[in-house]
């Protein structure tokens, strides 16, 4: 099978103002490479400062990488001009921490669903107003916050109103930057259930960025191990979270603090 | 025991600009020993930061109720006037906030800020002060002294930022110290060293300690005690041992379900599994509301939870918990 995406060698470098005006050059990501299989979760987890959130900038085509391809359904996205990345970023769409402050606060939820359909030209204003309100159901929100604004809703329902809104384009990848760490525990866990059954119904593919190891093993059938711009360690989750290879990794999953729950239902007193 | 601080009945309200007013604390109670860690428990929303600030009566402008008792070592902290209130703000009791790099002030050394506070407190001299802040901060930072002392906020790591912080709050030698999400910004590694600063503390300085997180697992191993806060009410409290291995509260039972599992050998087979999510979502607390507040999402709900609200009911070993499952017994 053909992966959906395939990374190679990626490099994005920032310039940064050094002392005495000397420029220095910072390697966010430095030479990173790995494929993601349709229907499948690559879960990237790594430290802040590790370069998962430019990675992800990158797989978006929101920033343009210094070396290195991005191969999606055969196209390298890195060498297509300003319009076949627009047209590609339908295709990838990014899903950002805080849904409070990627969500336009004066519009309506309806405006937000509705608004990336407009920008073709080829909808009706109606039209798309009728099919976001039938997104709203797809993602476990009722249709009576249609008329609502961002700011009246939970921390949920605004996470299942992003993920509404990147749908709305049929995507085929769906980047999750740290999606689900601004959320309470009970919201993580209907995201993460939510972001299953998506999976299942409409064969989406994720990468699943995060620093909650738990989580990326519990959604990932690969985990990726990034450090300094550079993935250390990549393979099955039990497998790196029994048997870490790196001491970086070993660091990390020795850090979480774990305690082991009553799955059960827990006897009467 | 001889309580250190006992607070009774603790009701905070805020109005928004439309004149909704929303209960943020309705009705806490708890008691804490000296030098006894308790660790408080709650989702957002749930009043956990409303009661950490209110316990030193740090209001924001728009609370419109603030009733009840803080009783600290004897004096009633919702009585006493301004000038007895600084004496204990950052003196007998301090405070940690979550976001280290917005609560330094990003234009003073970090021995300044130490030095600040105990100026405030009234030590003066300058040799006593620079012994002092040099003695404090090495408490917490075990290399780097010197170097650290001399460095403003933004050239220090999240982890150094929060130790700073921490030495902040301990340069009085409080008897209460309230740490509010302390570790929720940092990554796993940074959250793991602070938590071993505040152990290594806890044995140093003996200070009694509220730890407010909704990361059950930061408690286990940590707080003596574990108190779960639900829509700005207790709905359990008992030994830390208790609540987190055998939770009894629906709630607290369905919040440690959740929690995705590690993984171990059968695990992968069972990847495809959902979590355990609690369903529903928390309700506004503008919304009046007769019975349980959890009621809506509790998978074991009865008649009478909708009818009238639950009080804490005792448990064996030493919790308790607001359930009306418990109230025969």
């Amino acid at each position: 099978m053909q992966p959906l995406i395939r990374v190679e060698s990626l490099v994005k470098t920032y310039e940064k103002q050094g002392l005495a005006g000397r420029r220095d050059e910072v390697r966010a990501v430095d030479g990173v490479s790995f494929s993601v299989f349709p229907r499948t979760t690559l879960a990237i987890v790594g430290e802040s400062g590790s370069g998962k959130s430019t990675l992800a900038l990158c797989l978006a085509c929101l920033e343009n990488p210094t070396a290195g391809s991005i191969w999606f359904e055969g196209v390298d996205i890195v060498k297509l001009s300003e319009k076949g990345q627009r047209a590609m970023r339908r295709k990838i769409q990014l899903i950002f921490q805080d849904p409070a402050t990627s969500l336009n606060p004066r519009w309506s939820v309806a405006e937000i669903l509705a608004e990336p359909l407009l920008l073709p030209g080829n909808l009706s204003r109606d039209e798309a107003t009728w099919r976001a309100h039938s997104r709203l159901d797809q993602v476990g929100l009722s249709s009576e916050i249609a008329e609502k604004a961002p700011a009246e809703l939970s921390g949920g329902q605004r996470q299942r109103l992003a993920i509404a809104r990147a749908l709305t384009l049929e995507p085929k990848l769906l980047i999750l930057d740290e999606a689900l760490s601004a959320l309470d525990c009970s919201f993580q866990a209907q995201i993460a259930n939510l972001l299953q059954d998506l999976q299942s119904a409409l064969g989406m593919t994720y990468v699943f960025i995060s620093h909650d190891l738990a989580m990326a093993a519990h959604l990932g059938d690969d985990i990726a191990v990034m450090n300094c711009g550079r993935i250390i360690e990549q393979g099955r989750p039990a497998e790196i979270l029994k048997n870490p290879k790196n001491d970086i990794t070993r660091n990390m999953v020795s850090a979480v603090p774990r305690m082991e729950f009553p799955r059960q239902q827990a006897p009467e007193p | 025991m001889a309580s250190l601080l006992e607070v009774r009945d603790l009701r905070v309200a805020y109005h928004s600009r439309d004149g909704a007013v929303s209960e943020a604390l309705a009705g806490v109670s708890f008691g804490l020993g000296a030098g006894e860690i308790l660790g408080i428990l709650g989702e957002s929303g749930s009043g956990k930061s409303t009661l950490a600030a209110s316990l030193l009566r740090l209001f924001p402008a728009n609370v419109s109720i603030a009733t009840g008792t803080v009783l600290f070592e004897g004096r009633d902290l919702f009585q006493a006037g301004q000038d007895e209130l600084r004496g204990i703000r950052g003196k007998r009791v301090s405070l940690i906030f979550q976001e280290p790099s917005v609560a330094l002030h990003p234009t003073m050394r970090a021995d300044q800020q130490i030095k600040q506070i105990l100026t405030a407190h009234g030590m003066s001299g300058r040799n006593t002060l620079r012994e002092r802040t040099r003695e404090i901060l090495g408490a917490v930072f075990p290399e780097e002294v010197e170097r650290i002392s001399r460095s403003y906020p933004h050239q220090l790591s999240g982890g150094q930022r929060q130790r700073v912080l921490i030495a902040q709050a301990i340069a009085c030698g409080p008897s209460l110290i309230i740490a509010d999400e302390p570790t929720a910004a940092l990554d796993p590694t940074t959250q793991k060293e602070i938590l071993e600063v505040f152990r290594t503390l806890r044995k140093k300085i003996g200070a009694a300690m509220i730890f407010i997180t909704h990361n059950p697992a930061l408690l286990a191993g940590f707080a003596d005690r574990v108190l779960v806060l639900y829509a700005g009410r207790v709905i359990e409290v008992g030994p830390a041992d208790v609540v987190l291995t055998s939770p009894m509260h629906p709630y607290t039972r369905a919040l440690f379900q959740s929690a995705p599992p590690w993984p171990d050998e059968e695990a992968h087979a069972a990847r495809a599994q959902k979590l355990a999510a609690i369903p529903g979502d928390s309700l506004p607390s503008s919304l009046p509301r007769i019975g349980c507040r959890f009621e809506p999402r509790c998978p074991d709900r009865m008649a009478v939870c909708k009818e009238r609200e639950p009080v804490l009911f005792s448990l064996c070993k030493g919790s308790a918990a607001s359930c009306f499952k418990y109230e025969s017994q």
